[in-house]
């Protein structure tokens, strides 16, 4: 059962092959058996999981449908669960019972989605190796010496094990798809504002998104199709109709204009990583696409705006962890600045410190002008970057990471690990939505390809993808041990 | 810029974050260098270029002003870390 995407257990609960709750019980015993190796959980809801897969197997035996209904899922320690930890990676939320649902939480769950339980991530989703986690680092299932990436790393094992069909996971700077990428999934991180915030633990709220990481384009479209829509709990929710992600899905490719940044192939990108994007390009020019180059002049400023951006609105959003209305507090503080202090000081980890001194820095009397309003300008000829390549192309494609997964404490500095996600950062700066598909492996290790389309243009990405995984079958294959 | 022990100790302290003093040092050295990579963002030129705050210029939506939002000050004071007839206690401010 394992073997199978969402979208064919969904056929398999529809033809009675098996109901959910022997499908969630298989999962469960997966994660059992597995987990260990890979430390992709941090929380197990095994008794809610088999209760919601009850309640879905009585909705189907009355007649419904949906396309998630009965179907097992992990969902990201990010989102707040009612009732069930919710710790986003950090030992300050050690303690987070959460009193309420994330709208992407009550989503799935109204649809009827199992929850098997919560993953691992990189504290307060700062990271891109899950080495920042309170609860120890994720393992890569292909070769568990290395990382899975970050910060959904805990999403990306998951699913690449199989102990989960599908995860969400939630993208600042590719979040969602370098893992993905390291972890040969699909990945997708929509438009900023098509998916609700609401309930999800805030790191830079003008930046965050969520989003499904699945096994194929198809099933990516199936969960979006449930996560995505307008939420008035939500003042950056986009206000427009419902789409059905999966109605374009077998659309032809003929005649769609591809666009190569030549900033995404130059210096620091890996050899060898060039040569399956390459190939891959090869693939979607037999599918009847053209290809142009084309230019994102200030791709090199990314990453730069982007470490005053987040942290800026990091160290204002983490600003809340106070260790007096939730989370946790040091013992005998003697007075209130010790209390504050303190419960800080041990409730975050090195990582979550630096970005919130940076962001202070940032955003201090005198220096505002020189970071952040700087980082907000240069932002805006990012975006221009990207509103005149699609003047141009439908899609923009390259490589979505600048090598395949590297080992668990090989990039020990942050300037080294920040450039990790080198070709993801743009997309979140302009809000863009982008994707990850499974494109071939070098050495055993699986390489993604980053999809980027215009606003609101989830549909045709996912068209492009699942065009190419007809032709192709790097998504179907499974690492070894699992 | 290259930022010292007594600028680190002074943005924790802005941030009210406790930091070792033993890792000071790291801290400073680390803060320097992502500055120093930040910087780079001085080449570009940015005069008359305005400042980009949300990605679809979105503004603000406004809602009517009506309440929609019962109180669950119980059930939200369940989770915190010392309360007391509905209040969230904390030590003595004023002597």
């Amino acid at each position: 059962m394992h073997r199978k995407t969402l979208r064919e257990l969904a056929d398999g609960l529809r033809a009675k092959a098996f109901s959910s709750v022997e499908l969630t019980q298989a999962f469960l015993d997966r994660i059992q058996a597995h987990d260990e190796r890979i430390n992709s959980f941090i929380t197990v809801t095994a008794e809610p999981a088999l209760e919601a897969a009850r309640a879905a197997d009585a909705r189907r035996a009355a007649g419904e449908d949906g396309p998630l209904l009965g179907l097992p899922f992990a969902h990201k320690d990010i989102f707040c669960t009612e009732g069930v930890k919710t710790s986003c990676g950090s030992r300050m939320l050690d303690n987070f019972i959460a009193p309420y649902d994330a709208t992407v939480t009550a989503k799935l769950k109204a649809a009827g989605a199992v929850m098997l339980g919560k993953t691992n991530m990189d504290e307060f989703a700062m990271g891109s190796s899950n080495e920042t986690s309170y609860y120890g680092p994720v393992r890569n299932p292909w070769d568990l010496d290395t990382v899975p990436g970050g910060s959904s790393g805990g999403s990306a094992a998951a699913v690449a094990a199989r102990l989960a069909p599908a995860a969400t996971g939630t993208d600042t700077g590719g979040s969602i798809r370098q893992p993905a990428a390291l972890c040969g999934l699909t990945g997708l991180k929509p438009t900023y504002g098509a998916v609700s915030r609401y309930g999800m633990i805030a790191f830079a709220s003008s930046l965050d998104q969520a989003g499904p990481m699945t096994q194929s384009a198809e099933d990516a479209a199936l969960m979006l199709g449930v996560m995505a829509g307008f939420d008035p709990r939500d003042s950056t929710s986009v206000e427009r109709p419902l789409e059905d992600y999966c109605a374009g899905l077998g659309n032809a490719l003929q005649g769609l204009r591809i666009g190569l940044p030549r900033e995404y192939f130059g210096e620091g990108l890996d050899g060898t990583v060039a040569k399956v994007i390459e190939t891959a390009i090869g693939e979607y020019r037999k599918l009847g696409a053209e290809v142009v180059d084309i230019s994102l002049p200030n791709s090199h400023l990314a990453v730069p705006a982007y470490y005053v951006v987040a942290p800026a609105e990091c160290s204002s959003n983490l600003s809340r962890f106070d260790g007096v209305r939730f989370g946790h507090r040091c013992e005998n503080p003697h007075d209130l600045q010790d209390l504050y202090v303190r419960s800080r000081g041990e409730g975050f980890g090195a990582e979550v410190k630096r970005r919130i001194m940076i962001g202070t820095y940032a955003l201090s009397s005198g220096y505002y002008d020189a970071y952040y309003l700087k980082a907000q300008q240069v932002r805006r000829l990012i975006r221009e970057d990207f509103l005149k390549a699609f003047e141009q192309v439908d899609v923009i494609m390259g490589p979505t990471a600048p090598g395949t997964a590297f080992r668990l404490g090989e990039k020990s500095d942050p300037v080294s690990m920040y450039l990790s996600d080198i070709y993801t950062i743009a997309t979140n700066l302009a809000g863009l939505p982008g994707m990850s598909i499974p494109a071939g492996f070098v050495n055993g290790l699986p390489v993604g390809l980053q999809l980027i389309g215009n606003y609101f243009a989830e549909g045709r990405l996912l068209n492009a993808a699942h065009q190419y995984q007809q032709v192709t079958d790097w998504h179907r294959r499974l690492p070894g041990g699992f | 810029m290259a930022l010292d022990s007594a600028a680190v100790a002074r943005i924790a302290h802005l941030a009210r974050l406790g930091i070792e003093t033993a890792d000071i040092p790291e801290y400073a050295r680390n803060l320097s260098d992502i500055l120093a990579f930040v910087e780079q963002l001085d080449a570009v030129a940015t005069n008359g270029v305005p400042p980009l705050a949300h990605p679809l210029e979105a503004r603000q939506r406004l809602r009517p002003d009506e309440v929609t939002e019962t109180d669950r000050r119980e059930l939200f004071q369940a989770i915190a870390p010392s309360v007391e007839a509905g209040l969230y206690l904390v030590p003595k401010v004023i002597e």
